[in-house]
This record gives structure tokens, sequence and C-alpha cells, in this order.
């Protein structure tokens, strides 16, 4: 790693445990980076913690169920510290987050232009007239037609995918380092879908803002993202650039995800599925927590968590088949004592 | 085939004798021949509650279902797949148009009880339509119970279906649909479909909601159980890539109107009309090195209570002409492989199109 650009992002170790009737380990020691201007999706199925990691990124899970431990690390800003009126201040201005459901992240009762204003109000302290001008300017640069118009509108009078525009320019309207989207065109039709990634697209460019994009579609992560972070029970198995996750899948769980996708698949042959489902994360993983569905499964795979290795800059493989290939960079990680 | 596997031998054979007995019309009959189907919902205003105007959810729409195909229909949100969909059980009341269930006109020769005999339905969310208060067991025996036969028998047909569907009866039958994974749930309902001996089970976004690991699954478990009870699939999705593997014939719709029907490799090749060819552009690539560039399509689909005049597409086509929005395009042939038709102007020679005469596809699409 260069010490001559500063990561947006550090995160290390990160592990979140969520407990009430029963505990869920969501997050075992999750290590990530991200340079300024990066775009990198997290791939995984549900269950995965892929949701959990951007949340915890912006401190949004329940305090009282929640226990997380490790190191974040935004522009130098200790996550894990952060409180009160700090914690305000990062919320929307150094990170900010899309989400799913357009419908449900909008408040019903304010009008878009009154909700992205309330915002670059709150973190720039400008009057309300200039707050207004910055909305509109906004819903300009997401297209929306007839901005002035849909600047008063509520967010029920606006289609999904108009919706999600107007999200966008809320999260872009104090013009954030990192921003976190979370399945933001899993509700949107097709055709929509591919006009809101393009969108993002070019106003990552134009804004140069690092985005942290979760999704379970591989074909969205390869219109979006310049690197690929597959995440399996709590955390990442594999990453890699778009062209290495996609044409060069290392772990066997990465390439079974690739095999069941249906693009360009046979109808007359059956599809390559993974046997059985995730597991629960009742309790925190001591080994491999893929290798009951794994087919290379071996029967250390079953005794210890299994190696990080990275087969070459900016890739890396949690799995034992990597060792023949790759000199072992980091050692398995031991697990706690309980 | 999993020919070799004594345990579900029976029950297919029950299954087989019965739709030999109800198999009325013949191989040649279509299952289903739907015409001019049309469906209007009213929207209501004001203190009377007087009917304002109507979304017209499904406005003309003409298709047949042959037996033992796959019909896969797609479109955007608000196309009205799901209301033809429920037009064909029978769940929701048609406005106007028939019905033919394998030659019988549903109404006249055919009562919907009648109906539900032979068709079934697999929804999206596999949890909210499980009863959460019965047992796994007790939802797959229910229907057959509700349709005279013995508890004990509706119990054994329920384990007999479990275990077919992959999911271990010792283990399984006593669960709450809330001990259950996504995909368990789905495999649950699609044995409570097959367990009222369906001939047609259509499938409404069924494995939109799984995970791509367990997606696959699914559709492999429903591939084999089509050729292995005999069944007719009518498939929706949004997912091309689904629809194309599974069917053998795909429909798509836009705004309630059928706009290309055909076999499935001639509408993935020829895309005859441009919205097909834009719905297949917006699937996002998978190479990584030739990403979408220009998005297909801007904007999203206009409002059903109120469609563009013509033809429906026109407000959003990049061929658009005047002739686009004053006329409705007939329905015509497309080059090629039987049964493939589209309805759009540039496709019919004498529609007055400036790209008809030629009657090229669409070169400007490519």
């Amino acid at each position: 790693m260069s010490h001559t650009t500063p990561n947006l992002l550090d995160i290390e170790g990160l592990e979140v445990r969520f407990h009430g009737e029963r505990t869920v380990h969501a997050i075992n020691g999750l290590d990530l980076t991200l340079k300024p201007g990066e775009v990198m999706t997290i791939l995984g199925e549900s269950g995965s913690g892929k949701s959990v990691t951007l949340k915890a990124l912006l401190k949004l899970l329940p305090e009282k169920r929640t226990a997380m431990s490790g190191a974040m690390r935004v522009d130098g800003i200790d996550v894990m510290a952060l409180t009160g009126r700090a914690l305000s201040d990062y919320r929307g201005k150094t990170v900010s987050m899309i989400f799913q459901e357009p419908a449900l992240a909008l408040d019903p009762v304010y009008t878009i232009g009154d909700q992205i204003a309330e915002a670059v109000i709150r973190h720039e302290r400008v009057s309300k007239r200039e707050a207004m001008d910055r909305a509109l300017d906004m819903l300009k640069r997401v297209r929306i037609p007839s901005p002035e118009s849909r600047l008063k509108n509520y967010p029920h009078e606006m289609s999904g995918g108009m919706r999600q525009r107007a999200m966008i320019a809320l999260a872009l309207a104090c013009k954030p380092d990192l921003l976190l989207a979370d399945e933001p065109t899993t509700a949107l039709d097709a055709t929509v879908q591919i006009q809101v990634l393009l969108l993002l697209r070019e106003l990552q460019k134009e804004f140069g803002m690092g985005i942290i994009f979760v999704t379970h579609d591989i074909g969205v992560a390869v219109e979006i993202s310049d690197r690929i972070a597959v995440m399996y029970a709590g955390n990442i198995v594999e990453e890699g650039s778009v062209a290495e996750i996609i044409k060069d899948p290392r772990h066997p769980y990465t390439k079974g995800l690739l095999e069941a996708n249906l693009h360009d698949a046979d109808p007359s042959e059956t599809l390559t599925s993974i046997p059985g489902s995730p597991p629960p994360l009742d309790v925190k993983p001591d080994h491999c927590s893929f290798a009951p569905r794994c087919a290379y499964a071996e029967a250390r795979c079953f005794k210890a968590l299994p190696p990080v290795l990275k087969p070459g800059p900016g890739r890396r493989v949690a799995c034992i088949l990597e060792e023949g290939r790759a000199p072992v960079m980091t050692p398995a990680r031991e697990p706690e004592p309980a | 085939m999993t020919d070799t596997r004594d345990a579900d031998i029976p029950i297919r054979r029950k299954v087989q004798e019965k739709t030999k007995a109800a198999d009325r019309g013949g191989p040649a009959q279509p299952l289903v021949i739907a015409r001019d189907l049309k469906c209007h919902f009213p929207v209501r205003k004001g203190v009377f509650n007087r009917k304002a105007t109507a979304v017209r959810a499904v406005d003309g729409v003409s298709f047949t279902v042959e037996k033992g195909e796959t019909l896969g229909i797609v479109g955007e949100s608000g196309c009205g797949k799901s209301t033809t969909a429920r037009l064909l059980v029978g769940l929701t009341g048609l406005n106007a148009g028939d019905l033919i269930f394998d030659g019988d006109r549903l109404g006249e020769d055919l009562s919907l009880k009648e109906l539900w005999d032979g068709v079934q339905m697999v929804f999206q969310d596999s949890y909210a339509s499980l009863n959460p208060r019965l047992t796994i067991e007790e939802t797959i025996a229910f229907g057959p119970k509700m349709r005279g036969v013995a508890s004990g028998a509706a119990r054994r047909l329920s384990h007999e279906l479990l275990e077919r569907v992959g999911l271990a009866p010792g283990r399984f039958a006593g669960r709450y649909p809330h001990e259950l994974s996504g995909g368990q749930r789905q495999r649950v309902n699609i044995a409570r479909s097959l367990a009222m001996k369906p001939r047609l089970v259509i499938l409404d976004e069924a494995v939109s909601a799984l995970d791509k690991s367990v997606e696959a699954q699914v559709l492999n478990l429903l591939k084999e159980l089509k050729d292995e009870f005999g069944l007719t699939f009518v498939f929706i999705s949004h997912d091309l890539n689904v629809v194309r593997y599974i069917s053998d014939r795909i429909m798509v719709m836009y705004l309630g109107e059928v706009v290309e029907i055909g076999p499935v490799g001639s509408v993935w090749d020829k895309r005859a009309h441009p919205y097909t060819a834009a719905l297949f552009a917006a699937m996002p690539s998978m190479d990584p090195d030739n990403r979408t560039e220009v998005p297909p399509l801007l904007g999203d689909p206009p409002n059903p209570i109120d469609p563009p005049s013509g033809c429906r597409f026109h407000t959003r086509c990049p061929f658009a002409e005047s002739v686009c929005s004053a006329a409705k395009p007939k329905i015509v042939a497309v080059d090629g492989a039987q049964g493939h038709e589209a309805a759009c102007h540039m496709l019919d020679p004498v529609s007055g199109h400036s790209k008809s005469a030629g009657g090229a596809h669409l070169e400007a699409a490519e």
C-alpha cells in the first residue's frame, strides 16, 4: 500500500454482534480499504452482512443491541469514537447513504426541496434561499425533468425512478467524500435501473467521491464498480478488480455465484447451483463458513479459519486452495478463546 | 429423469392418470386460449365515490398456451403481467374477453371451481402466501382435504410432495413457515400447488425474491417437476435471463398490451419491437470491458390510467413518427420463426412509417 495517497476508508477487524432473543454474529473480522474516488461493490446474498457493514459505517445500528469492535476510519476520522454533534456533522457531510426503498427513506410530510435544503442548512449554515437554490441545482444534476416544479413535490407524487434520483440528490447535496449505496436499484425496473446506474457513474466522476455499492446482482456490480468484494457469512471471501473477479474467480463461493448466474445459460442444461444455504451465524465462525457447501472442502477447512492470501496487488482470497499459488501474506486469524 | 426413485412413482402415476382423464381436447388443442382479455380497475374520486376513470391494467391481450410448454411473460412493473396471471386463475374478474381452458369457455362450460381443479399459482412473496398458523404439512394437505381427500391420504400426499421438492418430511413436515428460509418456503409453495394435481401452474415472479444460488436450485427443481408431472407453466418474471432459461415462448407486454410474442430464441435474436430491444439492452452487461454507456430508454413507463394514443410506446420510442401516435399498430408476423409476432408500425409494410418500406429490422437499434 502506497503512503502517498492515504485511503479514504480503512476498516480493520470490524466485528458486529447483535444480541437479543438470539445472538447473531453479523460481521466477523472484516477488513476493507477504499481509495479516494474509487467505486467498490460489496457483492453478497441476503444475510451475508453487506448492509450491516454500511450501517455500521454511519453508526445507524441500534446501540443497545449491537456490540461493535475493530477500527473504522474515514478521512482520518475515527468513526467508532464519534458521538453527539460530531456524529451529526459526519453523517451527510463526510459520508452519506442512499437506500433501496426511496419511498421509505424520504419523509412523506416534507417536499423534496425542503428535505434537501434542510441537509444543506444543517451542514453549511446557509440561508433558506441559498439552500433551496442548491436543492434546485442538485435536482438538475440528477436530471429530473422540470426541476422547478419537482422541488415542491412530495415523495408520493413521484415515480420510483424519480424518487431514487431525488434521494441521490439529497445524499450528494453536501458533497460527501464517501457515498454508501444499499441496493439502490433493486426495486426499480430494468430500464430505469440502468438509467440510475449510469447517472451514479457520471455523478461519481463529477463529484469525485468514493462509493461503496451493495448489491446481490453481479451484472449491476459490473456496470457500476472498479472493484468487487465478495462477502459470505460476515466476512469478505474474495476481493479484486471487476475483471479479475468475473474472468478469474478463485474462491469456490465466487465461482459458484458466477456459475449460478443465468446470463447466457443453456436452457437444455441443468443449472449449476451451490447446494445448501448460508449458515445461521448463531455462533462466531471458528472455521471456514463456506466449507459445508464447498466441493473442495478438506478436514482442515472445518478446523480453522482459512488463511487470507494475496495473489496480487489489491487481490485477496480467503481459501486454502490459493496456498499453492500465492505466498501467504496474512497469517490466519486465530479464533478468540471463548 | 429421476425414474430410479421409487418413492415418487405412485404420486407421479396418480397425477398422470388424472391429467389423461382431464385432457379432453387432445394434444393439438391449446391448454389456454385467451382472447382480447380486458381488465380495468376503477379509480374512484370525490365525496360520492363516483367512478372517475380506470386503470387499464390489461387492455386487449390475446395469446395461447400450448399443452406442455412454458410461456414466459416479461415487462416492466405496471405492464399488466401479474394482472394477466390473476385473470388466468380467476383471482381477478374479467371485464371483457374470453378464457378458454382446454376447449371449455370459462363462465359457460367451466365454473371457477372447476377451473381451480386444473390451475394453480405460486406467488413472489413466499412468506405472505403461506398461513403462519399452519405447519407446512397442514398447508400442503389443506387443498386436497377441502376437495374431499381423507386426512390420512392428504397427509401422505403432502409427505410425498415434500420429499419430491427436496424437503425431508421427517425434518420439515412439522415446521411453521417462519422456521424456513426463503428458498425452502418457495419449495413448500411449489409442493402446495402440485397437491391439487394441476395441469397449469402460474409462477408469478416465483424466484425473484430468492438469492442467486438458491434461485438456480429452484429453477432446476421446476424444470424437473414440469417433465415429471407433465405440467404447463406460465412463468412471469422481470428477469429476462430467467425467462430465457425456462421458457419455450416469450411474451413481451407494455402498458397492458402484448407488443411481441414468439419462440424464445427468435425473440431473443430478432427483438423485432423497439421496446423488446430496449428492454433487452437494459440488462446489465456481464463484460467489464464493454459496459453500457447510453441508457436504452429514458424516463419511466407512462401511467396506465391515461395511456398514450396510438402505439402506447411512442412516447419513449426512438423511432416514433406521426403515424405512431395516430394509429394503433397491427399485430404482424415477423420473418423467420413460426408464430413470432409483434405490434409495430415499422414491421407493417402498409403503415406509412418511413422505416417500414424497407422492411429492415431496426438496424438503428443495433
